[in-house]
């Protein structure tokens, strides 16, 4: 697949995706954000868990992105429900999401107590909020990627210039919904 | 390759590069969890800052993406180069759009605020806020970008690895610290927004 590197070309194959990803944003993440503004700031645990729990679901759907983007240049990859650089990729993702989510609530309880002085929430409930969204997350983060790679390569567009944005994005999204609807039935 | 294999080995690549972003994704939100005030007085600004950060990890991670896969075809050469005109196209391509995005963001909350019968801060401070915003991290960005990327690669990691990861993690905590900047300087020259 050839690249054509001028700032014209990069620019046409990137800026409307990234114009409609950004009312994505906006509509999706943010608003949503915005409608429970009041909870977020009472609770700053809560807040500090929004970047990180979007940033990690985000980086699950990026390095899978990536790795299948490059199989996808070097032509080493099948979409094909028996693929071992597929489905393994997908198991470690996961995999990985278990591991860190669990870390990630247990740091944003300790960060919101150093840094706002404030525990409305225990650690326990804030590890649980973390753990359960990151499960969803995770799974929710393969099922978007493999679609979007294959959807890309079948189309002929190259995988860098579009899956990951959308596959970030669209976890970024399903992030924050994910985790104030996770929120809200556990506080 | 088995399919224990790859999980193993997909799994040991990763992880790393994940528990950094979680750290760094930690700091990012304790920025954000210092900013309580300024969200609370800059209405809107909770709305653009998802889009807002997501700009830093597209524009930058997409950069990354283009950079990692021109070394692996030898489209680039693994050294920063200006004198390349590859690399100064994704470059320039990458600042110009970050920018671009940053001001579009902030524009779009407010008419989408507007339009819904909200009350946002005035449209201009929300531009100059996304305008500095996005004019310092995207420096900061391409220059961490570029520069891990080329260190990565000259020694044997697979920059696929790490980019997206890197690109979160430095995007969202330096992101959310210039625009921590950027509102309390627009807060100073306008006095109060």
């Amino acid at each position: 697949m050839k690249q054509n590197w001028t700032v014209r070309a990069i620019t046409r194959a990137t800026l409307p995706l990234l114009l409609v990803l950004t009312l994505v944003e906006l509509v999706g993440s943010g608003l949503v954000l915005g409608s429970v503004e009041d909870t977020l700031i009472d609770a700053p645990s809560l807040l500090v868990l929004v970047p990180v729990t979007i940033g990690t679901a985000g980086n699950l759907g990026s390095v899978l992105a990536a790795r299948l983007s490059t199989a996808v240049h070097l032509g080493t990859v099948s979409f094909d429900a028996t693929d071992e650089a597929l489905v393994g990729n997908g198991l470690a993702t996961v995999a990985l999401a278990l591991t860190v989510f669990p870390a990630v609530g247990a740091g944003a309880w300790a960060t919101a107590a150093v840094t706002t002085a404030s525990t409305t929430l225990s650690v326990g409930r804030v590890v649980l909020v973390a753990t359960v969204s990151g499960l969803v997350l995770a799974v929710l983060a393969v099922l978007v990627t493999i679609v979007t790679t294959y959807v890309a390569y079948r189309r002929g567009l190259d995988p860098d210039d579009v899956v990951i944005p959308i596959v970030t994005n669209t976890c970024d999204v399903l992030g924050v919904v994910v985790l104030v609807v996770v929120a809200t039935l556990v506080t | 390759m088995s399919m224990r294999a790859v999980v193993v080995g997909a799994y040991r690549e990763a992880l790393p590069a994940l528990a950094a972003s979680v750290v760094g994704g930690l700091f990012a939100g304790a920025v954000l969890g210092g900013m309580r005030s300024d969200l609370e007085t800059v209405s809107g600004l909770l709305v653009f800052m998802p889009a807002y950060i997501a700009t830093r990890g597209n524009v930058y991670g997409s950069l990354g993406a283009r950079m990692a896969t021109g070394l692996h075809q030898g489209l680039l050469e693994p050294r920063v180069d200006p004198s390349s005109a590859r690399l100064r196209g994704a470059v320039t391509a990458a600042l110009a759009n970050g920018v671009l995005v940053s001001v579009f963001a902030a524009a779009s909350t407010y008419v989408i605020l507007y339009a819904l019968g909200g009350d946002p801060a005035n449209a201009w401070a929300l531009v100059a806020i996304a305008a500095i915003a996005g004019v310092l991290s995207g420096l900061a960005l391409t220059a961490t970008v570029v520069t891990v990327v080329i260190l990565g690669f000259r020694r044997g990691v697979d920059p696929d690895t790490f980019v997206g990861p890197l690109v979160t993690t430095t995007g969202d905590f330096v992101g959310l610290l210039f625009l921590l900047f950027a509102v309390r300087t627009v807060e100073f020259f306008l006095g109060g927004i």
